[in-house]
């Protein structure tokens, strides 16, 4: 029902890229994570960011959301510079992440850390919150309920008074997944959401981000290294080794290409192909 | 099933759950007031009649309750947005220096300390800031350090203020430009008299109430309102956005900025808010003692307070109170009354044995000696303080963890789903932190 609400919202999804990124480099001292990288993710569609350990995938994550200053490049986000912005505004701009070791508020319940997520849409400030003034009673009873409706999403309603801590680690993911929704994004980054999960939670996953497409009208960039997980659910999907882009097509075309089957399997077994 | 049935239980005291016990809090609350409101009128009867037992007199609870206000001020600091605070008496006596220098006759100025009190509380708010800014990146042990220094110029500036001269260096033609001997603070002697609060209420008292140390119940009454105030505002910024988003930056400052948490605004509210707590006991203070001088503000206030709230159990508002209560009642009136019996012992035996250090052993000197083995054996035996909020509870002990917030692979996640109750599984070879992807 929420999901139907928020799809008559967003409408169909326009044509064009919603994130465009231009030659992009990150240097760590002497070693580039990431190195002279573009990169288009369509608008509406399902994009992922593969390739072995090390290869700049989350430190290209780290970048879109303000983490690391890009150390050359630009990204443009919705026609938006993001690269200089700090975290919380690129947030606000509507991009949304999950983390690889999730990052959970474990102290706070499962409500409040949705809550948190929607921390930038309340608009009701310290001295109203003192005052406990109508407007603020209203947002928070109200911001309450879209928590719920968040937590209801992805299964977890039951569970709002646990702390996050005390949750089974697929509930875990998925409570994280429910955090970032409550952030309002066009574009929802996904850092290994299958990682840790046992082939059953891993389809109900895949099938849940794909819903999310379908019905929230959200683009999605994840770093997933299940390949099954990627050939199935991608639209298209760009490989990273080294810092470096050697592919980008669909995930049929990806299979196929040399430099790939090199980078995962190493030099001999591409030579046969 | 009884381990599902446990986990199920809240552990967080939901809307309902605070619904419910609504009526309870009255209670407690209403009995609370009438205890507060009798205690000073029976005090006499009881110390005559019941004199064997260690009753605090009004003056201790006076005390008791301004504690209270700072421990309720440190704690959003260090229980809500988790940042080690050793210098929080800086703002406490920002908060009495305001007050003495608007409300007294040492520059001439009697505004109503009813005015001057918002006024104090803006100048520690304004000092919260002005310590925070510089210290935004700081965490743990540094910030501590920091925060100590600040605590200590704070209270050297304001003895030092007490005589000085301001010139220009003589190869800009060494111009007196303040002084010579210009007296801005008192100096040691500090301020005196500071004007107390008054009320325009005529009757058996004369024909206005004084909230001074000459006039304890009155006194008690205002500072207790004043704490009630205190909780109140805490309890209410807790339950807000601005509440969350302080814990989300204690839990993990870099994820709350991936949710669109400013975390440099709301660390200085942090720091802003605390130390406006801190200004407002100031304020009480300075014009209930009707004096203030640099010395009283040093650093083992700061710990006291820090005591306090470690004692009663970080981040629990209920809890931080009762600590601020319990240290300085033990402080000034339980330590004073079992040194009535151990004292003189003790120096007997001290002069029998001729060892010195037991001769004219006093048990009040060593108040800080019994802090520090309280507090070692709290932190070994129940880390989480006397009255904890739930979630320190539970990770102080590790109750009830099913599964590392860090990871965990595919095979413990069938453990972690069927046996939900204490069953910790171990992270597996996943980086602990970022970069998480920079090599």
């Amino acid at each position: 029902m929420t999901v139907a609400v928020a799809a008559a919202a967003v409408g169909p999804a326009p044509s064009g890229d919603l994130l465009v990124a231009t030659d992009c480099t990150k240097r760590f001292g002497g070693l580039v994570a990431v190195n002279n990288v573009d990169f288009n993710i369509p608008r509406g569609s399902i994009v992922s960011l593969i390739g072995p350990n090390g290869a700049g995938k989350t430190t290209f994550f780290n970048m879109i959301t303000g983490l690391y200053i890009p150390t050359t490049g630009s990204i443009l986000f919705d026609g938006v510079e993001l690269t200089g912005r700090k975290p919380h505004e690129v947030v606000r701009l509507g991009v949304a992440r999950t983390f690889q070791n999730i990052r959970l508020f474990g102290n706070m319940s499962t409500e409040d850390n949705v809550l948190v997520g929607l921390h930038h849409r309340l608009k009701s400030r310290w001295y109203g919150a003192i005052l406990r003034l109508p407007s603020v009673r209203r947002e928070e009873a109200d911001a309450h309920v879209r928590a719920m409706e968040l937590l209801d999403l992805v299964g977890l309603a039951s569970r709002s008074a646990t702390l996050a801590r005390n949750l089974p680690y697929g509930d875990q993911r998925r409570l994280e997944i429910a955090r970032a929704l409550a952030t309002d994004p066009k574009l929802l980054l996904l850092d290994e959401p299958t990682a840790g999960m046992n082939p059953e939670e891993t389809r109900r996953l895949t099938d849940f981000v794909r819903e999310l497409r379908e019905k929230l009208g959200l683009t999605i960039l994840l770093i997933e290294h299940d390949m099954k997980v990627v050939m199935g659910i991608s639209d298209r999907v760009t490989v990273l080794d080294h810092g470096e882009r050697i592919a980008e097509g669909t995930p049929a075309e990806v299979r196929a290409d040399v430099r790939v089957i090199e980078a995962y399997l190493g030099r001999g077994a591409a030579g046969g192909g | 099933m009884t381990a599902a049935a446990r986990l199920r239980r809240p552990s967080l005291p939901g809307p309902w759950e605070r619904a419910g016990s609504r009526r309870r809090q009255t209670a407690a609350l209403i009995v609370l007031a009438v205890l507060a409101v009798v205690y000073p009128l029976v005090f006499r009867f009881l110390q005559q009649n019941l004199g064997f037992l260690p009753w605090p007199d009004t003056a201790v609870l006076i005390v008791c309750a301004t504690f209270g206000i700072l421990a309720l001020g440190l704690n959003i600091v260090m229980g809500f947005a988790g940042l080690l605070d050793l210098g929080y008496v800086a703002f406490y006596a920002i908060g009495a220096y305001t007050t003495a220098f608007l409300a007294s006759g040492h520059f001439g100025i009697h505004i109503s300390w009813w005015i001057v009190v918002w006024i104090a509380v803006a100048a520690a708010a304004l000092a919260g800031i002005m310590l925070g800014a510089p210290t935004l990146k700081l965490r743990g042990d540094y910030l501590a350090i920091v925060t100590l220094g600040f605590g200590e110029i704070v209270r050297i500036v304001f003895r030092n203020l007490g005589d000085f001269t301001l010139a220009l260096p003589s190869f800009l033609g060494g111009a007196v430009l303040i002084g010579p001997n210009a007296n801005l603070t008192g100096g040691n002697v500090g301020i005196n008299p500071i004007d107390p609060p008054t009320l325009p209420i005529p009757g058996p008292w004369g024909d206005q109430i004084v909230f001074s140390n000459q006039n304890p119940t009155a006194s008690l009454y205002l500072v207790l309102g004043l704490l009630c105030l205190t909780y109140l505002v805490c309890r209410r910024l807790r339950d807000s956005k601005l509440g969350r988003a302080w814990m989300a930056i204690r839990e993990d400052e870099t994820a709350a900025a991936a949710m669109g948490i400013d975390t440099v605004t709301t660390k200085l509210l942090a720091f802003s808010l605390g130390a406006s707590f801190s200004g407002f006991a100031g304020a009480f203070t300075g014009a209930y003692q009707t004096a203030i001088f640099a010395e009283s503000f040093n650093f083992s206030v700061s710990i006291l307070v820090v005591v306090m709230i470690i004692l009663g159990g970080i981040g629990s508002l209920r809890g931080v109170i009762i600590g601020a209560f319990a240290v300085t009642y033990v402080n000034l009136t339980f330590l004073r009354w079992a040194g009535e019996f151990l004292n003189p012992p003790i120096d007997a035996l001290g002069r029998a044995t001729g060892i010195g250090l037991l001769a004219d052993f006093n048990l009040v000197n060593y108040n800080f000696l019994i802090f520090g083995i309280v507090l070692a054996i709290m932190m070994a035996k129940r880390p989480e303080g006397l009255f904890p909020v739930e979630s320190a509870k539970a990770e102080m002990h590790g109750i009830g963890i099913s599964a590392d917030v860090t990871g965990g692979g595919p095979d413990e996640l069938a453990a972690a789903e069927e046996d939900v109750i204490a069953v910790h599984v171990p992270s597996p070879a996943v980086a602990p932190d970022q970069p998480e992807d920079a090599r």
